[in-house]
């Protein structure tokens, strides 16, 4: 073995030493790297796992702030009067539902503009940049808009549509509290919707259009085989993102409806459990649950991204 | 991999987790450093107030106080209501001491002072003849004293009264009287009512300083209440059916037609723009009503509260100084607090600010003042009148256990009105019966009641 050592196992000792070395730099480079990015991770450690944490513990006492003396460890007890009053299911429907409809119409609408916008005229600019302003505007501005000049009784647009053609005022808040929400919520999230799916128009090969056409394909089927199939990756996107950030709307909760008729979402009720019911132990408690919630709808979600991620060539 | 995207998911999770946890334990857990004066003689007094119009008059007006106080620093932190409300509950419910005089309002005076978080100020204030505590409104003093103590001052108070455009019920020939009954105005406001003017327009937003405010009003003089002497709920009664029932029906034939979506400042607007013909809220409105901006100046009238089985149905509310034990300059808090509800404070504003901008409904001698008088002619004698007649400590039928007119002075009282302001709106909005809703909100209420029970 020492001696004499033909050469196959020669190469083979080579071999396998560079091999060691390689991974040892390996090692070196990834310890590095995790060093980089500690001071990073410790720093999100702190400021989102300690509240978290507070949270919980908070979520475990009878805690009223207007009872300041009146403070005890108090179990599940949050838990079960959060489970069983009855107003954490009908809120998560609320959720879902208007998270269903206003991201489903944002969808359509912002695809209706998406394939308007994407054609050559003059002002495109213009017609994309004013497009793109619902999405600006604060989301309680916005609901302010809505509230005054759109839907009110007496000045707003609508009604006085509806007035200049002899159809009754509707009391938009009172009667359709949830169609009210989700017409803002749509306004509010087309141009998000459009503007990635416009991006998506715009990355499609002009090419296989032509070819398609060539072939003698009518504009209907060219959009429905070719360029839907091509958009399904951005409109999963899309409704991702969409959904993400609706299931936590609050502003035309608040401003417009007040959560009624079955319009309270779950960061309403949080909201209303926290600062009118001043209860800190019960809110932290509808919290956690709503947090569980979160992170199974968030796996799942995230889940399907990386799904589109990569299996996104072969589409 | 997958297991490393596991990771990820549950990652992302968590960062949701965390935006939602520090959203909603940001009220609580305001530790506040604290600002203490400096040793000697400065001092800085540190002032937590609502943004009111009278409230900012008062940051204007504290340079007079300092130049008359050298040494003394005044500091104002204007918040919105909600915001003071959850601020200053924290800050004085864990003792941090960050504020050395707080506004409150008379909601809360009484269960602060039970708390012992409240300095008593009943004798710095009636030592001082000059002062005249005895001047303050006593209706307003009454909502301010728990156990005989005064433990907050008022700085501004208000009442609830009936407006009604003159020009449009003259000209339907309708005519309404200093002290009318709600089914006079319900009356009134069906035969002015049209497709573009509603004949009366009351708050609908739920919450339970909006709708509540008024119809807690309306419940008390059908002769309803939220408790009995002995705590127990008493939604479930015919009197609160017949209040609800009256309320929605008035609004149904003659009311604003959204009404989710009026409180306050929807029908303010609505009566100036003509689009509503009266309106019974905050006597506050009147003045308002009557600014040089607004196109009904001079054509209003004013009225008491409309009744029913009681005498006075007006509300009674006011934001007050106080002053919380956790202070450690309680002296030279205490002189503040006397200066800014002093009579010559209220001249000081008068003639640095103007006269209609005085603060109403704190004392007597206000409505004495012939530049007060004559600024504000329209609408100060009816609210001297309502202010002191009402009685906060029996304004329904029945006695009541605590002292105040549209809330129930106990902790629970906000969401007990606000859940049961959802259940009406509801109704209001023919998504359920009366039955229903006011089934529901006799147990929201009756466990809150149980709390109190003796």
């Amino acid at each position: 073995m020492t001696t004499t050592t033909t050469q196959p196992i020669e190469l083979e000792d080579v071999r396998a030493a560079t091999a060691t070395d390689k991974r040892r730099v390996q090692k070196k480079e990834l310890w590095r790297n995790r060093g980089l990015l500690l001071p990073a991770v410790v720093f999100l450690i702190l400021l989102t796992q300690i509240p978290f944490l507070t949270t919980i513990g908070f979520s475990l006492t009878k805690w009223n702030l207007l009872y300041p003396n009146d403070r005890a460890f108090a179990g599940f007890d949050n838990y079960t009067s959060a489970l069983t009053s009855g107003d954490l299911w009908p809120s998560i429907r609320a959720t879902v539902l208007i998270t269903a409809f206003s991201v489903t119409l944002a969808v359509l609408f912002g695809l209706l503009f998406a394939v308007l916008l994407d054609r050559q005229f003059r002002g495109r600019a213009l017609a994309r940049t004013l497009m793109i302003t619902p999405f600006l505007i604060m989301p309680a501005a916005a609901s302010l808009i809505w509230k005054y000049s759109m839907f009110d009784t007496n000045i707003g647009m609508i009604n006085w549509v509806f007035r200049s053609l002899h159809l009754p005022v509707v009391a938009w808040s009172t009667e359709h509290p949830m169609a009210t929400v989700v017409i803002v919520l749509t306004w509010q999230f087309t141009p998000f919707m459009m503007l990635i799916l416009l991006a998506g128009l715009q990355g499609q090969d002009k090419g296989i259009l032509e070819a398609a056409q060539v072939d003698g394909a009518g504009t209907w089927r060219t959009f429905t085989w070719i360029t839907l199939p091509h958009l399904r990756m951005y409109i999963e996107i899309g409704v991702l993102l969409g959904s993400v950030i609706i299931l936590q709307v609050f502003d035309p909760i608040a401003i417009l409806t007040k959560g009624t008729g079955g319009t309270k979402t779950l960061a309403y009720l949080l909201y209303e459990r926290a600062f009118i019911g001043l209860d800190v132990g019960q809110a932290a408690a509808y919290g956690v649950v709503t947090v569980v919630l979160t992170i199974i709808v968030a796996t799942i979600a995230l889940k399907s991204v990386f799904k589109v991620f990569m299996a996104g060539g072969s589409r | 991999m997958l297991a490393n995207k596991r990771m990820l998911a549950l990652g992302t999770g968590a960062v949701a987790v965390a935006m939602t946890v520090t959203a909603c334990s940001s009220g609580a857990v305001q530790s506040g450093s604290g600002s203490t004066g400096a040793a000697g003689g400065a001092v800085t007094l540190k002032v937590a107030t609502v943004n009111n119009g009278q409230m900012k008059d008062m940051e204007k007006l504290k340079t007079e106080y300092e130049s008359a106080n050298p040494g003394v620093t005044v500091n104002f932190q204007v918040m919105e209501e909600g915001d003071l409300r959850a601020a200053v509950t924290a800050d004085v419910a864990s003792g941090a001491g960050q504020y050395d005089i707080v506004t409150i309002g008379a909601y809360e005076t009484p269960q602060w002072g039970a708390n012992g978080w409240l300095v008593d100020l009943t004798p710095e204030l009636q030592s001082d003849a000059s002062y005249d505590v005895n001047d303050l409104l006593p209706p307003v003093r009454d909502v301010n004293t728990f156990d005989n103590k005064l433990f907050a001052v008022p700085f501004y108070g208000e009442s609830s009264i009936l407006m009604y455009n003159k020009e449009v019920l003259d000209k339907a020939g309708v005519t309404i009287s200093q002290t009318p009954t709600w089914q006079e105005v319900a009356a009134a406001a069906k035969k002015v009512n049209t497709a573009d003017m509603a004949g009366i327009c009351m708050r609908g937003k739920p919450g339970w300083g909006d709708l509540f405010a008024p119809l807690t009003t309306v419940v008390q003089t059908f002769g309803g209440n939220w408790y009995d002497s002995s705590w127990k709920a008493t939604v479930n009664t015919p009197e609160w059916k017949e209040a609800v029932t009256f309320y929605k029906t008035m609004l149904d034939e003659s009311g604003e037609k959204d009404p989710v979506s009026y409180s306050f400042n929807e029908c303010l607007t609505a009566l100036k723009e003509g689009k509503a013909a009266m309106w019974a809220d905050a006597s506050v409105a009147a003045s308002m009503l009557e600014a040089a901006d607004s196109p009904v100046k001079g054509k209003m009238g004013y009225a008491h509260m409309p009744v029913d089985k009681t005498k006075e149905s007006g509300w009674l509310w006011s934001w007050n100084l106080a002053i919380p034990t956790s202070t450690k300059q309680k002296d030279a808090a205490v002189k503040f607090v006397k200066w800014a509800t002093s009579k010559e404070y209220i001249k000081l504003v008068g003639t640095k600010i103007g006269w209609s901008n005085v603060p109403p409904g704190s004392r007597t001698s206000t409505y004495e003042l012939p530049e007060y008088k004559d600024a504000a002619k329209a609408y100060a004698p009816i609210t001297l009148d309502v202010m002191s007649s009402v009685n906060p400590k029996q304004p329904g039928v029945n006695p009541q256990p605590w002292v105040g007119i549209q809330y129930v002075s106990i902790p629970e009282f906000q969401d007990v009105g606000n859940q049961c302001a959802q259940l009406v709106a509801d109704y209001l909005a023919n998504r359920g019966t009366i039955d229903d809703a006011l089934g529901k909100c006799q147990t929201i209420a009756q466990t809150a009641g149980d709390k109190h029970k003796k």
